[in-house]
């Protein structure tokens, strides 16, 4: 064997090693997905029962009717969209609005306003949640959804990815409509908006990810059952039977991961784009 | 406008006409207009608050009786805290090996994917890496708790046909340090790999071209032009998970409760427990500043340290 067969021998060594960490770590990934998976379609007396029947022989749908008598999963369903809708809505326009004035806009002070803004995407959550909290008290919001809706309309991240999106495109055609006699709010909704489609649905996509499975703020402000949201109603299912009927929660757990799955399925590019349009390139 | 400025005989300052001026002023009122929503916004729930909870941090107060001030005192009290400094160790220890894990596995997996050639196999590692990250935080510590699960779990079922015996995953401390982290990387790792395959794959392909011309292997070229070259979003990827990491709650909230003792305890814990269950509004904002400023002082420590090794071309 001379030393070229063995650098081709070793070639092929390694490409196998990199297939096989690739498969394991896809495995890895997915396993757990699939076990909840086949566990919520199992009868709740086997569900903790080993071996795990991966593929289940004679799928269960009762769990999934189980899980809407045990908790208000549709109340909790419904509760979750209003939110994450809300939310998504109210910093499409907010965030588009302030976006494009950072970078289409002169005015005084400009520069300096939107450093500020940068700087509270620094800020924390935890050290601004105890006054958000007295400031939501005293609205008379606690324990209601406008607690989770009304301090997340706006988003200086948001504002900051919408800036960089309509710095890239061409002013020339802002200043032809404008001496064809648009005016300035003309400019800003008939020539740009329009061409800010693919970032308003990265802004979209983002905010779904993020506010479709938050926990931390909805533990803080919600107290009575009937405002919970999905994630908060799923972990109280699960305090609530402990071990017994694990197929039950597992069945709650898929439900609520469906619009996301869903959403991935048809919109794929702009979960993956929301990550990377935040890496300031 | 700086079109008209030159005809003007391209004057440093061109003198303004009044009817530009007027001009001018109503295009600075509709920039105000614009922002205004979302200026107003983060006035009041995030610089008002952020200001709000260094005040309050100050006094003693629990939501009923008037806020009393009281100095320095919460702080020199969190300091002699136990609970407090421990959940500090904690949230520390378990987010730097979260993030290690994050950089090593997320890079590993980005090279990996990039070396397939054809593109529908990248794209189907792509989709199942990203897939942990469609389950919210909190479902997955809800099945991730039945999975690692002591007695009836399918880890230990697993274990035990090696022939190993049951590990108290969330039963004992290591353990549970262990298995937090591990559901906190098996989820969010997506998000590390997703930057740096971006990142590998918008790589200058004549430079790659021209190293494997000169004959460098795969390895070499990986540390000596690849790294370098993706250096900007290795830093940006360890700053914000970094962040992340230091505010995690879901996963040892549920999981845990922040046990076994007090051994997975983290510091967003401690201040939800504080304001929010024991009405020290003044106490937990103080350890919420002190929070933030080691988040601070952590991100100042990586600017620093980046510039020695991030290179931007």
């Amino acid at each position: 064997m001379n030393g070229y067969a063995l650098t081709v021998a070793w070639r092929r060594v390694l490409r196998g090693i990199g297939i096989g960490i690739l498969v394991l770590a896809a495995i890895v990934a997915f396993g757990p997905l699939l076990w909840t998976i086949s566990t919520s379609l199992r009868l709740p007396a086997e569900s903790f029962s080993n071996p795990p029947q991966w593929i289940p022989l004679r799928p269960q749908l009762s769990n999934y009717v189980a899980v809407f008598h045990q908790i208000p999963l549709a109340q909790f369903f419904v509760n979750s969209v209003i939110v994450t809708v809300l939310i998504i809505v109210g910093q499409l326009v907010t965030c588009t609005l302030s976006g494009y004035a950072f970078a289409m806009i002169r005015f005084r002070g400009r520069g300096a306003i939107f450093a500020l803004f940068l700087a509270t995407m620094m800020v924390p959550l935890q050290s601004t949640i105890i006054p958000v909290f007295i400031i939501i008290r005293e609205l008379g919001l606690s324990d209601s959804l406008a607690a989770l809706i009304i301090p997340a309309l706006g988003s200086a991240f948001g504002t900051f990815l919408m800036r960089q999106y309509f710095l890239q495109l061409p002013r020339e055609l802002g200043e032809a409509a404008r001496m064809d006699g648009a005016s300035q709010f003309q400019v800003f909704s008939l020539v740009y908006l329009r061409m800010a489609v693919p970032a308003l649905a990265t802004l979209a996509i983002l905010n779904f990810s993020s506010f479709w499975a938050e926990f931390y703020r909805p533990q803080i402000f919600l107290q009575s059952q009937q405002n919970f949201t999905l994630p908060l109603g799923i972990v109280s299912l699960q305090g609530s039977l402990g071990t017994g009927s694990v197929s039950v929660v597992l069945a709650g757990v898929v439900l609520t991961m469906i619009p996301s799955i869903v959403l991935f399925a048809f919109a794929q590019r702009y979960f993956l784009e929301g990550i990377t349009a935040g890496s300031f390139r | 406008m700086s079109a008209s400025g030159l005809a003007m005989g391209g004057a440093v300052r061109p003198r303004l006409r009044p009817l530009q001026r007027a001009r001018r002023r109503r295009e600075g009122a509709f920039g105000y207009a614009m922002i205004g929503a979302s200026f107003a916004l983060i006035i009041v729930f995030t610089l008002l608050p952020i200001a709000a909870s260094l005040g309050l941090s100050f006094f003693s107060w629990d939501i009923i009786s008037p806020p009393r001030f009281v100095g320095t005192e919460n702080y020199e009290r969190l300091a002699a805290d136990n609970h407090v400094v421990n959940s500090f160790v904690v949230t520390l220890g378990l987010a730097v090996a979260i993030v290690l894990l994050q950089l090593v596995i997320g890079m590993a997996l980005a090279v990996l994917v990039q070396q397939r050639r054809r593109s529908w196999v990248r794209g189907l590692f792509r989709t199942i890496y990203y897939l942990p990250l469609l389950a919210s935080t909190a479902a997955a510590s809800v099945f991730m708790g039945y999975i690692f699960n002591e007695r009836f779990g399918v880890v230990n079922y697993y274990l035990a046909l090696l022939g190993l015996p049951d590990v108290p995953w969330l039963t004992s401390s290591t353990g549970a340090s262990a298995t937090i982290v591990m559901v906190a990387v098996w989820q969010s790792v997506g998000f590390t790999f997703v930057l740096f395959v971006a990142a590998l794959s918008s790589l200058p392909r004549d430079v790659l071209e021209a190293v494997a011309l000169d004959g460098a292997g795969p390895v070499r070229t990986f540390f000596s032009v690849k790294l370098p070259l993706i250096s900007p979003t290795v830093f940006f990827a360890s700053v914000v998970n970094l962040i992340n990491a230091m505010q995690l709650f879901d996963q040892p909230f549920i999981m845990t409760s922040g046990g076994p003792g007090t051994s997975t305890t983290t510091t967003t814990m401690i201040i939800y427990q504080t304001a929010f269950q024991n009405l020290q509004f003044g106490y937990g904002s103080a350890i919420s500043m002190v929070l933030f400023a080691v988040l601070i002082a952590m991100t100042g420590v990586q600017f620093l340290v980046a510039r020695r090794w991030v290179f931007y071309s």
